[in-house]
């Protein structure tokens, strides 16, 4: 018995080391946001919609919002366009765009068209706003609750099964509880 | 990464017409001799988050472009080199730097050549004791042979 029992813990010990590796292993090269639990970065910027207003994040404070980054240059962000208009139609939560590194009149033309699932669109043409939230790649969501603190980020196009799985329960979960 | 096949190609076209123009991806040059060379110490060991393989100094993205800006500006503004690390890891994660920092988290990684070379040392402490009984034992029934 004796002689099986430390190779038998040492295989114990790696296949235990092993699953935390993949268990936390970067699905598809997504790395996980140092943002989240911390306080949503802090901004005020010019509104796409109308240029003379600015867009604020303070103002955001007191209600739950999606923050969502993307640009007319990003094809996933038009894949997910659909998406983000039965976002707007469900009315759980506003969406609060940052449009990145573009070009104002493609993106109102875009919106025009497509259109508009924001309630609010932050014009981001320095990138500087958009490094802060840590984003590297377009289409970029982060949920961000009333007390202005990140709480889920999603990289990618938004699909139904991320609205429905990791979006709506933090938001009704909360609302649970409180009533 | 899926960038980089179309840049390697557009390198190699543009080597054909102007040998080395494409390594100057990073025309950036500060005033300061010294500063300069923080400047590129420091982009040499941040990583481009948008080709995870590349530096901040190596990469031809927007994104990193914007890094490299960010980079210059704290060094300018006196920042010291910690400073501009801990900047970006607070906004990308540890990820972003090729060279990792200790923390809790890690630190059993960090611990692990000496616990495996103590395990190592153990496991051959037993071999040579046990071997050595078993010498001891192989010369026993020899003398007693010998005695008998």
């Amino acid at each position: 018995m004796n002689r099986f029992l430390l190779p038998l813990a040492g295989f114990v010990l790696l296949a235990v080391v092993l699953a935390i590796g993949i268990r936390h292993s970067p699905e598809k090269g997504i790395i996980a946001s140092p943002l989240i639990g911390k306080p949503a970065p802090q901004f005020a910027l010019p509104s796409l919609t109308d240029p003379a207003r600015l867009v604020r994040s303070a103002e955001l404070k007191g209600h739950w919002y999606l923050f969502n980054v993307w640009g007319t240059w990003c094809g996933e962000c038009r894949a997910e366009h659909d998406m983000l208009l039965q976002v707007r139609r469900a009315g759980v939560l506003p969406l609060i765009g940052l449009d990145w590194k573009d070009d104002d009149a493609q993106a109102r033309d875009w919106l025009a068209q497509l259109g508009n699932p924001y309630q609010a669109v932050a014009v981001d043409r320095s990138g500087r706003t958009a490094i802060d939230w840590g984003v590297y790649g377009a289409p970029e969501t982060f949920l961000v609750n009333p007390q202005g603190i990140v709480v889920y980020k999603h990289v990618g196009a938004l699909t139904p099964e991320t609205w429905a799985r990791d979006i709506l329960p933090r938001v009704s979960a909360v609302a649970a509880t409180r009533s | 990464m899926r960038r980089a096949a179309p840049v390697s190609v557009l390198c190699a076209l543009a080597a054909l017409g102007a040998a080395g123009a494409c390594r100057a991806v990073d025309p950036t040059q500060l005033p300061d001799p010294a500063l300069q060379a923080r400047y590129v110490a420091l982009t040499h060991e941040l990583r481009c988050m948008q080709c995870q393989n590349e530096s901040l100094a190596d990469s031809q993205v927007d994104l990193a472009a914007d890094l490299r800006r960010q980079v210059r500006e704290q060094l300018l503004a006196g920042k010291s080199d910690d400073e501009v690390r801990g900047w970006m890891a607070a906004r990308y994660g540890d990820f972003i730097l090729f060279r990792p920092r200790y923390s809790l988290r890690n630190a059993w990684l960090w611990g692990a050549p000496a616990l495996l070379l103590l395990i190592g040392a153990l496991v051959s402490w037993r071999v040579v004791r046990t071997r050595t009984a078993l010498l001891a034992e192989d010369r026993e029934p020899l003398d007693e042979d010998g005695r008998a």
